[in-house]
């Protein structure tokens, strides 16, 4: 019984085979498009490496994934569009006879690791966060030591982060009121405020209610209030509770994660289609079955069948269970020699007796 | 005497028409690129005309975009021409359209020359606009209540900032305009009424700039107010210190934003240029073998392709002779009325 025949006439056969060539230079295109969709995330992820904490099994294996699958998406859709040029030419088909079994098995575990993909960008979403947690706060904790090598380079790539994604601290703005951000080198020791300032908690940090400069929002109708954020006797025409538009409100980790998360969210829709347009290259089974039988036929022009299995679902995978098996006990025998040989046949002697013996009972 | 003759087989024909497809169409990609060009620079004027004061001459990018449609256009009928022109019937039928269509192409080259030209000229519009327009805006920049100003204060900081510049020239500019609107001032108290009272005008002025000036490089934290006093932050010294504040005025730095894409164009035109006239050059040998082929039904025949019929100096006569007759025989013509009219 075989599974979902079809019919073939010649002209149909070529149409498949027009139809497929297309497609598979199509799907060529979409592996090149996964693999600059791979290379730009990376890029992306690694731009904002000094916030982000390493960890293992962490958000760079997406774009890793996605670069590996494009490119062997491109060669695999290559070689499809060569078997299809071909196979309308009986002298130049059969040498891609042996090649199709493991094309299948290559394209079946690209759309797999697609799917992968796709359902990796949404789980990891957590230990993005962690890890731009643990970056962040870093970062912010770092500012000020801009003398320290190693370091000296947090303070312009958070002002950079924060002004360029529009936010302020790891939480909020607040997150800056705990930290020392200005450096012990630009404070005035002997002024009465700092020694205040300085006194007033256990650590020794100087803390102040003010943010950085970089936290400022452009888009506030008066000039920024970066100092004395919490006074509202500091600033002229100015409540503390009620101002939002001064700096920005939102925090960096959410910022962040939204961001990259709508980056996968956008690639989600492309790679989906991807794997439609790899699932359609699969009717390529048709055309090579198709072909194969014309072949047989003594009139190479007639009618043929296509189908996907030549048997049932479950004759064909009992088929290749007993393939595996033989493999396997051929590679098992060889390293052995001639006593399991022996054994064999005295195995096959016994149950031949056995088989035997019986006989003349019965 | 035809200038730079060349003989032509069967063979060379086909492969001049093939090799002419190809470049007409690569010319056709071109245009393309140069429309995209004229979209992004039109685009980019748009986004920063607010501190152009609206003035700024969109003559670049409106020209291009029309110039590069028409590339296209020809281009595309000139590749449609070299497809046919192997095929002695359509090449008879496509004959009489032959000069018409490197007419066009002369002038096509004619405009885009124009338009490298005014790719060099017009920066120097484009600096003065920028000059005037970045006074007005540094003025308005604290009119966040006056509507069609409001988004200047926004516009200017988000400049200054991806542009890392300050100020029109440099960061003194911002001392010398009050840049903090009254409405956040408490004109009850003595220092605001100070510095009101100190200057004619009755503007708050002071050493301060906005935030948007801080260069997030500096190794210390932003100093904005009290820039020239020395002894208002610790360890500071006005003169010396460098990394704080950008010290690029935001007029240079627009602007050798602006020329940078302008001379890109240009040089892209010149490329275009270059490619339309071997074009021209390649579609007339290719005609003018097509039409000396001495037996038109054998196409196995020889035959000779030039690009001028006789030398140069014989046509530039030859042309400047027809365009004197043209001007001769408007005044024949006149001449002649006006006897009859007065007999």
């Amino acid at each position: 019984m075989v599974l979902l025949k079809m019919k073939f006439n010649q002209q149909r056969r070529v149409r498949l085979a027009q139809g497929l060539w297309l497609l598979s230079w199509l799907a060529v295109m979409c592996g090149a498009f996964i693999f600059c969709l791979g290379v730009y995330l990376k890029t992306e992820l690694l731009r904002r490496d000094e916030v982000e904490k390493e960890s293992f099994m962490d958000i760079h294996v997406v774009p890793n994934i996605l670069m590996m699958v494009g490119l062997a998406s491109i060669g695999t859709n290559w070689v499809a569009t060569r078997v299809c040029q071909d196979s309308l030419d009986a002298s130049r088909f059969p040498r891609w006879k042996v090649l199709l079994l493991a094309w299948f098995v290559v394209a079946a575990l690209l759309c797999c690791l697609l799917l992968a993909v796709v359902v990796l960008s949404y789980v990891l979403q957590g230990r993005l966060e962690e890890s731009l947690k643990v970056g962040l706060r870093n970062g912010i904790r770092f500012y000020k030591d801009t003398d320290v090598p190693g370091r000296c380079f947090q303070k312009e790539t958070i002002d950079r982060l924060q002004m360029e994604f529009r936010c302020c601290g790891n939480n909020n703005f607040k997150d800056w009121f705990e930290v020392q951000w200005v450096s012990g080198r630009f404070l005035d020791y002997t002024a009465q405020e700092v020694k205040d300032r300085i006194r007033s908690n256990v650590d020794g940090r100087y803390l102040l209610d003010g943010v950085p400069f970089s936290c400022c929002n452009p888009a506030s109708p008066r000039p920024c209030l970066q100092y004395h954020l919490t006074d509202n006797r500091a600033h002229f025409n100015y409540d503390y509770l009620s101002e939002d538009l001064n700096l920005y409100s939102r925090g960096c980790r959410q910022a962040l994660t939204d961001y990259y998360m709508g980056l996968m969210n956008s690639t989600g829709p492309g790679v989906l289609s991807v794997i439609l347009i790899q699932v359609g290259n699969f009717h390529l089974r048709y055309l090579q079955t198709a072909v194969e039988g014309a072949m047989a036929l003594e009139d190479p022009e007639g009618d043929s069948e296509g189908y996907i299995l030549e048997k049932g679902v479950k004759e064909t995978f009992e088929e290749v269970k007993v393939k595996v098996l033989t493999m396997m006990k051929l590679a098992q025998v060889d390293p052995e020699g001639v006593p399991v040989d022996a054994e064999a046949e005295k195995a096959a002697d016994t149950t031949a007796e056995k088989a035997a013996s019986p006989t003349p009972a019965s | 005497m035809p200038f730079m003759v060349v003989k032509f087989d069967l063979q060379k024909r086909v492969r001049l028409a093939q090799g002419l497809w190809m470049l007409y169409w690569t010319s056709v990609l071109a245009g393309i690129v140069l429309f995209s060009l004229g979209i992004f620079f039109k685009i980019e004027l748009r986004k920063r005309s607010e501190i152009m004061n609206n003035s700024e001459s969109h003559l670049v990018p409106n020209l291009l975009i029309l110039l590069s449609l028409v590339a296209c256009g020809i281009n595309a009928f000139g590749g449609k021409m070299c497809h046919d022109s192997l095929d002695p019937q359509k090449f008879t039928k496509m004959k009489p359209a032959l000069k018409p269509f490197f007419a066009l192409s002369c002038g096509l080259v004619a405009l885009l020359l124009l338009q490298v030209l005014l790719c060099v000229l017009m920066q120097f519009s484009v600096y003065l606009t920028l000059a005037e327009g970045l006074q007005f805006a540094l003025r308005f920049y604290k009119d966040t209540d006056t509507p069609g100003r409001c988004y200047m204060k926004r516009t200017l900081d988000m400049t200054q900032i991806e542009f890392r510049c300050c100020g029109n020239n440099n960061f003194r500019d911002w001392f010398e305009l009050q840049w903090i609107s009254n409405r956040y001032l408490d004109m009850s108290n003595d220092l605001v009424k100070d510095r009101v009272l100190s200057n004619v005008e009755g503007k708050y002025l002071m050493d301060s700039v906005p935030f948007s000036c801080c260069n997030p490089g500096s190794p210390r934290p932003c100093i904005q107010h009290h820039l020239t006093n020395n002894t208002a932050h610790y360890d500071y010294d006005h003169r010396t210190e460098e990394l704080n504040i950008w010290t690029r005025g935001c007029r240079e730095a627009v602007f050798s934003y602006y020329s940078s894409i302008m001379t890109s164009i240009g040089a892209i035109v010149i490329g275009v240029i270059i490619l339309e006239t071997a074009d021209m050059a390649g579609l007339k040998y290719l005609s003018t073998a097509l039409e000396t082929m001495a037996d038109p039904e054998n196409p196995e025949c020889e035959s000779e392709g030039w690009l001028l019929e006789k030398g140069v100096k014989e046509t530039l006569g030859d042309m400047i002779g027809k365009l004197k007759t043209l001007g001769r025989a408007n005044q024949v013509e006149e001449g002649g009325d006006a006897p009859e009219a007065t007999t």
